[in-house]
């Protein structure tokens, strides 16, 4: 226990308090220089409005993936429910310069959309392929156990009593479902925030149009502005922990509503 | 004359309707990307790709990624065994502080976690002037890589370890505690057993991370070719010169990694399928 609590604060604790004592260095009017000067808005915007965005793609389609894969029979299930784990196995890295060749204008995909006027590499639209790609599996392994759960029953009564299928889905499944499709959407949300790896190759980078919060920190690192860094981090980790704290209040909401 | 539908079962054309929904996303999303890195990789045919990866600065890519790896891993498994050890058999006040502490790395920006570092050990950090006079490098050298890839992949033991540990309580451990076992041999021969799938399942997800971490990595290993340069920074470097087929050669190696990795996730779970929600 004791090495536990010594490790702990050695690796997270204490330099984590760096951040926030080389942020308070400042004096007041400087740090709300740093936090919220234009730029640094303009990337905050982009990194939690492309987050949200994507965590509701993701809501949408994972939901669906994760019907599909409870309720139905297909050739190659199995493929595809181990595939869904892929961004939590493939280094970001990868997956960034992999969806910016896709994407782009002469990529397999890019050059599909491309006719249609829509740019996504090295737009902000890129930045939401990304998180996306990022948050998928959140929200699909954090419905699935709750799908497999449901119980039939409940379901045979609500046909019985001559709901058609749709209201069933409606007012007796989604209802249900509710709080683990919040759990997964916030977790997604919150990993997407600070993503970095995945999105710098795709977004374009370019000031007060597509650069995200993250990469404004290594920006500033690089002109020795540790100062400026620390702000934004703290800015960022402040988010951070307000998504822990959102979570486990949905969590133990979703607990007493069980039981 | 058609088979009528259990009143629990989606409509046919509903059915035909989500799985083409949800096949064209997932291509999209997640296999073309796959298959991209495996294409761009073999554009110019497999000896190119080799040769991209035998180069001098891949192999001590290679190496480095291997290395960093290697001690992360066995580090986490310990910490992992120590931290959920302490939270699942004991009671403490500020229980719930030191949960949210191990789960802390996962809901932080991996920039955020190479600038903490950055902070506390570089040249303008807390510990930067002393480190300097003693010539020990940590920025911008192994030990920072090593630190910063720690941090991120400091919850993968632990997380899964914890909920197994509290499921099954001290009641065993007691016993044998009570018939005489020493507690390194109640370890092996009563926790050890109950834990070892989980402690896979983590040690399987940790290293997937510690090879592939990039942002953290990123701000602390200062890009020295040949000396501070892992695998996924050595992808960046090539893709950012424009020499895609090394990116994407050396990327596909990382990419069959993480397919190594699922295949060997989703083995684990036919050994032991996982029943709790909101697993990372």
């Amino acid at each position: 226990m004791g090495v536990t609590l010594a490790i702990l604060s050695l690796i997270v604790l204490i330099p984590l308090s760096a951040v926030a004592l080389k942020a308070s260095e400042q004096s007041w009017q400087e740090f709300f220089q740093a936090a919220f000067n234009e730029r640094a808005l303009t990337a905050y915007r982009l990194s939690f409005g492309a987050a949200l965005i994507a965590a509701a793609i993701n809501g949408v389609f994972g939901l669906l993936t994760a019907w599909a894969l409870v309720r139905y029979q297909f050739p190659l299930k199995s493929l595809v429910n181990g595939i869904i784990d892929l961004p939590f196995a493939l280094p970001t890295a990868v997956a960034g310069i992999a969806l910016a060749t896709l994407y782009a204008p002469n990529g397999w995909i890019g050059a599909l959309l491309a006719p249609a006027g829509l740019k996504v590499a090295y737009t902000p639209l890129g930045v939401v392929v990304a998180l996306t790609f990022i948050g998928l599996p959140f929200v699909v392994r954090t419905l699935e156990p709750v799908m497999r759960d449901l119980a039939a029953d409940v379901e045979e009564a609500a046909a019985s009593l001559g709901a058609t299928r749709l209201d069933t889905i409606l007012r007796v499944i989604l209802p249900a479902l509710a709080p683990a499709w919040m759990t997964g959407f916030a977790l997604a949300f919150a990993r997407a925030v600070g993503e970095y790896g995945s999105v710098i190759f795709i977004a374009g980078n370019m000031p007060y149009k597509s650069e995200i919060a993250p990469l404004l920190i290594i920006i500033e690192l690089e002109q020795y502005d540790y100062a400026g860094a620390a702000t934004i981090a703290v800015v960022m980790l402040s988010v951070s922990f307000l998504m822990l704290f959102v979570i486990n209040a949905i969590q133990a909401w979703a607990r007493r509503l069980a039981a | 004359m058609s088979r009528l539908r259990h009143p629990t079962e989606d409509p046919i054309w509903a059915k035909v309707l989500i799985l083409v929904i949800v096949a064209a996303f997932l291509a999209s999303v997640l296999i073309l990307p796959m298959v991209t890195v495996f294409f761009e990789a073999l554009r110019r045919g497999l000896p190119a790709a080799l040769e991209a990866i035998g180069t001098e600065d891949a192999r001590d890519a290679i190496k480095l990624t291997l290395i960093t790896a290697a001690i992360t891993v066995p580090f986490n498994v310990v910490f992992g065994i120590c931290a959920s050890w302490a939270v699942a058999k004991y009671e403490f006040p500020l229980k719930p502080f030191l949960i949210t502490l191990i789960d802390l790395p996962f809901s932080v920006s991996p920039v955020v976690a190479g600038l903490i570092y950055v902070l506390v050990f570089g040249a303008q950090g807390w510990f930067g002037p002393w480190l300097i006079d003693h010539d020990i490098k940590i920025i911008f050298a192994i030990p920072g890589i090593v630190l910063a890839t720690i941090f991120v992949t400091f919850p993968f033991v632990a997380r899964e370890l914890i909920p197994l540990m509290q499921e099954q309580g001290v009641d065993e451990e007691e016993a044998a505690v009570s018939m005489g076992a020493s507690g390194l041999r109640t370890f092996w021969s009563v926790t050890a057993p109950n834990i070892r799938w989980g402690l896979l399942y983590g040690v399987l997800l940790c290293n997937a991370r510690a090879m592939g971490e990039f942002g953290a990595v990123s701000v602390v290993s200062g890009h020295i070719r040949g000396l501070t340069n892992t695998m996924p920074l050595h992808v960046e470097i090539l893709y950012n010169e424009y020499d895609f087929v090394g990116a994407f050669a050396v990327a596909a190696l990382l990419c069959f990694l993480a397919v190594v990795t699922l295949v060997l996730k989703t083995l684990l779970e036919i050994a032991q399928p996982p029943s709790r929600p909101g697993r990372h």
